[in-house]
């Protein structure tokens, strides 16, 4: 593809977020709001890259606590023990389900890493006005939202581990503070996808020759 | 402010200006750029929807009160709902993950279903109000946090760590819960928010209208 592609913002109209009607704006400066729906327009998501920045920095902070932090305590008769996220995956592996682990292992320790690389990669072949691979670019974003809640299993399988093991003195599980840290890592991250314009991916492709395709 | 016939429209991904072909039924637009759906063609979505929300409704209510699953050890017995989990990570002091489970497992299910079932009431008969196109708005940010299909690979998960250490006995919510996602599912894919926007009262006033010429754009026209 070597044309310049029309876009809405270069033609200098205006596509709602909220309900996506193209408009005219009343300036390029104050867009105003949208016929239809009332929404604040935007061109592009506000201070989308520091805002997604922010929220990635913040989201590896959390990822050392998350998994270095025991996340369940089990207590029986004669044994107390706190397992982490890791120590979990192990046990599970060791005990023979070895797809559960392999479940557990891409959902809590793989995808968030995944997600918080891919965000960095796209942050900064946007602040490097990349042209290449820009479909690539704009297909990994889309998977990694898609897949970013499933880290979320390991809360869930705690919440109920401690809803339901509730046979004191016999046997009784509660949750440690990196349950905390962890939900704080998908939240983060599911945040800062959304926080994140899929268009400024290919914005650097005005006036250029698109590489790929 | 002027603004144009709701065939033409900017991709939300990339921003290309395209007009939206008439579809066959069941065929959807993408975008020529960046491959992101942009239409789809679904005659009867609102009936079809409308049944699938209901459904949806009753397996969440089922979900919601009946134990998810049985717990036993030397002749004592334990069983938990959803709001019993969430009710002892409180206790025990998690209580921000606790409101975030209550949250992704069933407030988020809950407004999803319901704003879905007022919306598709109050479109049956257009122009709709107003506040319906804030609940359009509500139903995309819900049901990008419901996670009823990651809280049941949750309970899977605690049921097989749990089986190793007692007798563990899935209750009737698990079942209903595999109903749920699916109808979820389902309803979501069913449910077309170009159609419900069509219909809702314009906040200028001057819509909705079905027809009005394009002002000039020339739009690429999107491919399958």
């Amino acid at each position: 593809m070597t044309i310049t592609a029309r876009t809405a913002m270069r033609e200098g109209f205006v596509a709602c977020d909220a309900c996506g009607l193209l408009s005219r704006p009343a300036g390029a400066e104050e867009p105003g709001r949208c016929p239809r729906c009332g929404e604040e327009l935007e061109f592009r998501r506000r201070d989308a890259i520091q805002r997604t920045w922010a929220l990635v920095i913040t989201a590896a902070i959390c990822y050392l606590p998350a998994n270095l932090l025991p996340i369940l305590r089990t207590t029986t008769l004669t044994s107390e023990k706190t397992d982490t996220i890791i120590g979990g995956v192990v046990r599970l592996y060791t005990s023979g389900s070895w797809y559960l682990a392999l479940i557990l292992l891409i959902a809590s320790v793989m995808i968030p890493l995944a997600k918080l690389s891919a965000l960095a990669y796209l942050l900064i072949t946007v602040q490097g006005a990349s042209v290449r691979n820009n479909r690539e670019r704009a297909r990994l974003y889309r998977f990694m939202e898609i897949i970013g809640r499933w880290s979320m299993v390991d809360v869930f399988a705690a919440t109920f581990a401690v809803g339901i093991v509730r046979l004191r003195p016999l046997l009784s599980v509660a949750p440690e503070p990196g349950v905390l840290f962890f939900s704080a890592v998908v939240i983060l991250t599911i945040l800062a996808a959304e926080s994140f314009d899929p268009r400024l991916i290919w914005d650097s492709s005005q006036g250029k020759q698109e590489t790929d395709d | 402010m002027e603004f144009f016939s709701t065939d033409i429209v900017a991709c939300p991904d990339c921003d290309l200006l395209q007009r939206i072909p008439a579809l066959s039924s069941g065929g959807a637009a993408c975008c020529p750029r960046c491959g992101r759906k942009l239409a789809t063609c679904n005659p009867g979505s609102l009936e079809r929807t409308m049944a699938l929300a209901v459904a949806a409704a009753i397996a969440f209510l089922i979900t919601n009160l009946e134990p998810l699953m049985g717990l036993s050890l030397s002749g004592r017995e334990a069983s938990t709902t959803i709001a019993g989990g969430v009710r002892q990570m409180w206790v025990q002091g998690e209580r921000i993950t606790a409101l975030l489970i209550a949250l992704f497992a069933v407030i988020a299910p809950a407004m999803q279903i319901g704003f879905v079932l007022a919306i598709l009431l109050t479109v049956r008969r257009p122009p709709a109000p107003r506040w319906v196109g804030a609940l359009l708005r509500w139903v995309e940010i819900a049901g990008s946090w419901s996670m009823v299909e990651v809280m049941m690979l949750g309970i899977l998960v605690s049921l097989v760590k749990l089986a190793a250490i007692a007798t563990v006995v899935p209750g009737v919510g698990i079942f209903a819960a595999v109903g749920l996602i699916l109808l979820l599912a389902a309803m979501s894919s069913s449910f077309d928010p170009r159609e419900a926007w069509s219909r809702v009262r314009w906040v200028n006033g001057e819509g909705p209208q079905r027809t009005r010429p394009p002002a000039g754009a020339d739009a690429e026209e999107a491919r399958r």
